[in-house]
């Protein structure tokens, strides 16, 4: 338990960490003296517009994005004792871009403020259920490959529908079906801050809350059920908080993938599987992570902008193979 | 007294064309080893399910300690009966202490903390389960029978009255097999115990359970003592395979019960 305590001390520290440098480093270096200078109101107006005005919202969104893709992701190996299971490649993402692109196209947003985060989440609910559906009748329930399938399927389907909105609608460019399809704080706004804090750290924090009752969903339904746990009911308030943090995540910078792959999975091997620290310190480790990713997306081929999800692919489908690989050994 | 009470229960799966379980009445009575035997496919794990109230029936009525199962909340059951499954998924790493105390869930709930009368309970359990020595080994590196004996332990951290195994043995060699029965014995004679079991090993149900049940396409076959149950003809006529059995002494507890001993083809089938 205080080994516990201590990880989550050094992961609050490499958050802090992540934070700075994402302020820090970009077209303009600024030296961290100034950085805080800049946040406290101080310094130099224009090196105050760049951290603050600029930067800030980006590096919020980049750790908010990051926080709930890891404990999606975390949430989702465990609910379908998946090691491979993230939301990326389950093509959940890919469903609520979808639902975020029709909000657009059909000017949705220009009504409510809710609009484009509510159709993300209802696009999540729909891939899950789909991704879901056609795993059970395939017939092998959570078989990691049938189930990864599904994913994979889906996910494509809904990446054709983005492009095929785009095409018709003719209201965006290419390159911005690219921004959903694999994600990216360019848009970053403090409003968009604002809207994903308000929808994220309340359902991460009720799905941290969870986090016991989740460990012993990880032994399977059958025992979690004998040992005192209401499945039906945990695994709709599972399903319906992360497909929630996974839609507003998406809606709020499109589908990154292998965050909630790369993360959790890291993170197991530091402090083992029990999600009562698993989860806080995925949502930790998560910011950290995309807040640096987002750091060299937009800096490694200045003045262009690589999107973040090619980074985080990057690092994460390296890690997905070692995965299969190892797992397909351990069964 | 009774603790299970089913009434004329049926179960049909969902789109199957016959059903799982059809007209069950039975009661299981409180501080025995009860154990449910039957081919495979003839309703056994179905049973178990419909009783433990993880299968809601299609048909009759099931009630646990006079209430309708359905009306227990799944902590306050957890609290009085406890499942050890054949198998079970381990997507991840964990090591064995942790995994027995998530018996303690039902209670402790979701936001509560492990007092000491939890830790002790946990020992306890591991103590009797004989895996004190295996607290901090990870579960994927501990063979069948050793994972078996921390599911038992998982179950008993529970602190349950009632405990129900499904196939507890199926995987498992002489020695364990041996030291599960003798466990279900101990636990029922020296900590009254209710224990239902399912099982394939015809032998050690009979010596080890005080009441059996052969159920039989969804049907009981036979329901009683194991002299009554255990006959050539019927265990003959419901495995279709020619048996003979005899009454061996010197087994220890549980001397003088019925032992099967199935016939080679061509064999003379006379019962002992």
């Amino acid at each position: 338990m205080t080994r516990h305590v201590l990880l989550l001390v050094g992961l609050i520290a490499s958050f802090a960490f992540s934070v700075v440098v994402g302020l820090a480093v970009g077209a303009v270096d600024i030296p961290i003296g100034e950085v805080f200078d800049a946040l406290l109101g101080s310094g130099d107006s224009r090196i105050r517009t760049i951290v603050v005005g600029l930067r800030l919202p980006r590096v919020l969104l980049a750790a908010e994005v990051g926080a709930g893709l890891a404990v999606s992701g975390a949430v989702f190996q465990a609910l379908l004792r998946n090691p491979l299971a993230e939301p990326y490649v389950l093509g959940v993402s890919s469903g609520a871009a979808v639902g975020a692109v029709i909000a657009i196209v059909f000017g949705m947003t220009a009504t409510s403020m809710f609009a484009l985060p509510i159709a993300a989440f209802v696009g999540a609910v729909v891939a899950i259920t789909l991704v879901l559906s056609m795993a059970a009748a395939a017939g092998r329930g959570l078989d990691t490959h049938v189930l990864l399938l599904a994913g994979v399927v889906i996910g494509a389907f809904f990446n054709a529908i983005i492009l095929l909105l785009v095409n018709f609608a003719d209201l965006e460019t290419f390159r911005a079906a690219m921004l959903w399809i694999m994600g990216s704080f360019s848009g970053a706004t403090s409003e968009s801050v604002t809207t994903v804090a308000v929808w994220v750290l309340p359902a991460l924090l009720a799905l941290t809350l969870l986090a016991r009752p989740l460990n012993l969903m990880s032994v399977g339904e059958q025992s979690a059920f004998h040992l005192g746990v209401d499945v039906r009911k945990l695994k709709l308030m599972l399903y319906v908080g992360t497909s929630l943090v996974v839609g507003v995540c998406v809606a709020g910078s499109g589908a990154i993938g292998f965050v909630g792959l790369v993360v959790p999975h890291a993170l197991r091997l530091v402090g083992g599987s029990d999600h009562r620290w698993l989860l806080p310190a995925c949502a930790l480790t998560g910011g950290a992570f995309l807040v640096f990713a987002d750091t060299i997306a937009r800096t490694v081929v200045a003045p262009a902008e690589l999107p973040v999800g090619v980074v985080t692919a990057l690092a994460g489908v390296p890690v997905f193979l070692w995965l299969l690989i190892r797992y397909q050994e351990g069964t | 007294m009774s603790l299970f009470e089913l009434r004329d229960v049926s179960y049909r799966y969902p789109g199957a064309g016959r059903s799982a379980l059809d007209g069950i009445t039975l009661d299981v009575e409180a501080g025995s080893v009860f154990a449910m035997l039957g081919p495979n496919g003839s309703g056994k794990s179905t049973l178990l399910r419909v009783l433990l109230g993880e299968l809601e029936t299609s048909g009759g009525s099931v009630t646990f300690s006079g209430r309708p199962s359905d009306s227990w909340g799944r902590r306050e059951i957890a609290m009085e009966v406890a499942f050890v499954p054949q198998a079970e998924p381990m997507a991840f790493p964990m090591n064995v202490r942790s995994l027995v105390e998530m018996g303690r869930y039902p209670h402790i709930g979701v936001l509560g903390r492990m007092g000491p009368e939890d830790r002790a309970a946990v020992d306890g359990a591991m103590e009797r389960a004989g895996i004190m020595d295996l607290g901090g080994r990870s579960i994927r590196n501990l063979s069948g029978g050793e994972r078996q004996r921390v599911r038992i332990a998982r179950a008993l951290a529970q602190e349950p009255k009632i405990l129900v195994l499904d196939e507890p043995t199926a995987a498992l060699d002489l020695h364990f097999e041996m030291e599960t029965f003798e466990l279900m014995r101990e636990l029922t004679e020296e900590h009254s115990f209710t224990v239902v079991v399912a099982t394939h090993n015809l032998n050690l149900a009979a010596r080890y359970a005080s009441r059996l049940l052969l159920l039989s396409k969804g049907r009981i076959e036979a329901l009683g003592s194991p002299d009554d149950v255990i006959t050539a003809d019927t265990i003959g006529r419901v495995y279709r395979w020619p048996v003979l059995v005899t009454s061996p002494e010197g087994l220890g507890p549980g001397a003088g019960a019925p032992q099967v001993v199935p016939l080679s083809h061509g064999g003379s089938t006379s019962a002992g």
